[in-house]
């Protein structure tokens, strides 16, 4: 059950513009008629808008199932994507405020570490480490395949826009990140280890249709600030919080799978992350962005912002799951069958 | 150049880990190595990791702090 394994079947459209784009999307590329139905819900979390821009990032990834691949460059497609893209930045910009504060290069990882401490909500890894069922905990796995089996792709993009220091620290954490040359070590052949370890099916996009435009925004944030180089800073800037707030979380994640009865199977991919997250946060804090900012410093303001929204899309993200299990109901679209699958 | 700097760098992190590049070796005190599959290393500084000799990242928690630089007398 490897990622590599090609993606399975074509999503199900959620609203007007997926069904249109999905039906475009089977057959050889045309010019799209742009007078088309834009959802107009909620930009961080409708299940329209968020499907349909992650159905066009795709293309740029592992492709859309059943979809002629010469969508990728197609310019009506990009207009859509832009519109789209256009509505999801006004709302973060909405969400969190984009200053124009300048953070001296040496302060970088302090400004950091202050969005990564301000966060005092609910937290999810604390919630898997102390009272998860396993129910729960597959649901967790299955929001979190969205980018979990592309991990660190949408940061990659960063690289040819980087140089120097900054660009030698990205490709440090990178590497640790794809396995430092040894295919099973890849961090996302061990998720799809963890997911088959649950009883998931790990291939690449088997559950998308079950994961909702609230968790879908966060994989599009990384997608949106890595295939734009105005916003390399931003991308930065999400990686650095990312590394950040991720190995004393992993921890629980692990602690919580072995109070189930889980094994190493499960926990691989979380032990991973505590000792390779101890790592790469301070080279991402450091090295990466207040490399960064010392190249340029007019880099200082979006490093922040990429790191804000993505704490910010983060809670929203955690608040949707917590509240639904408080609730008895499930976080997912549909739920997960216990043979799923 | 690479060719002027030592070939293993120990560099600690404010308020962190001791990072360690290059071609290292960890061993116990009695020799036996110590098993890491990284190309850099992050060692804890604070003594509260529960996977010592490396960092978890729990300097966060017990708000651990220390300089880059050496200190030099500490008061």
């Amino acid at each position: 059950m490897s990622p590599a394994a090609a993606p399975v079947l074509a999503p199900a459209p959620r609203g007007e513009l997926s069904a249109i784009l999905l039906g475009a999307l089977a057959g050889a590329p045309f010019a799209l008629d742009l007078d088309l139905p834009f959802p107009e819900g909620d930009a961080l979390s409708d299940e329209d808008l968020h499907l349909s821009l992650y159905l066009c990032y795709e293309l740029h990834y592992r492709g859309v199932p059943g979809a002629d691949e010469r969508w990728e460059w197609e310019p009506s497609l990009l207009a859509v994507r832009r519109r789209l893209e256009r509505r999801f930045e006004a709302a973060l910009e909405a969400l969190v405020p984009r200053g124009d504060e300048g953070v001296p290069p040496e302060e970088v990882d302090l400004a950091l570490r202050e969005i990564a401490d301000a966060d005092e909500g609910r937290s999810l890894s604390a919630h898997v480490e102390r009272e998860a069922g396993l129910d729960e905990v597959r649901e967790f796995l299955v929001h979190r395949s969205a980018y979990q089996l592309k991990e660190a792709d949408p940061h990659s993009w960063a690289l040819p826009r980087l140089y120097g220091a900054p660009k030698a620290a990205l490709v440090e954490i990178q590497a640790d990140e794809y396995g430092g040359g040894r295919a099973d070590r890849i961090h996302a052949e061990l998720f799809a280890g963890a997911m088959a370890a649950l009883g998931l099916d790990a291939r690449y996009g088997a559950h998308l249709d079950r994961i909702p435009g609230v968790t879908l925004a966060t994989v599009n944030l990384m997608s949106l600030f890595g295939l734009h180089r105005r916003l390399r800073g931003a991308i930065v800037g999400h990686l650095a919080l990312f590394e950040m707030t991720s190995s004393i979380p992993n921890g629980r994640y692990a602690r919580g799978l072995r109070r189930l009865g889980l094994g190493d199977g499960a926990t691989a991919f979380f032990d991973e992350h505590v000792e390779a997250d101890a790592v790469h946060e301070n080279v991402a804090a450091v090295d990466l962005a207040g490399g960064l900012v010392r190249q340029d410093p007019r880099m200082a303001a979006d490093v922040l912002w990429g790191a804000r929204t993505l704490a910010a899309l983060d809670r929203r993200w955690c608040d949707h799951v917590l509240d639904a299990w408080e609730a008895g109901e499930t976080s997912l679209l549909a739920p997960l069958e216990d043979t799923d699958g | 150049m690479a060719d002027e700097r030592p070939d293993v760098t120990i560099t600690p992190y404010r308020d962190g880990p001791l990072l360690v590049r290059g071609p290292f070796r960890i061993e116990d005190m009695h020799g036996n190595p110590i098993q890491t599959d990284r190309e850099t290393v992050a060692l804890c500084r604070c003594g509260k990791s529960r996977i010592r000799p490396f960092c978890d990242g729990s300097h966060k928690l017990v708000r651990f702090r220390a300089p880059t630089g050496a200190e030099r007398g500490r008061q």
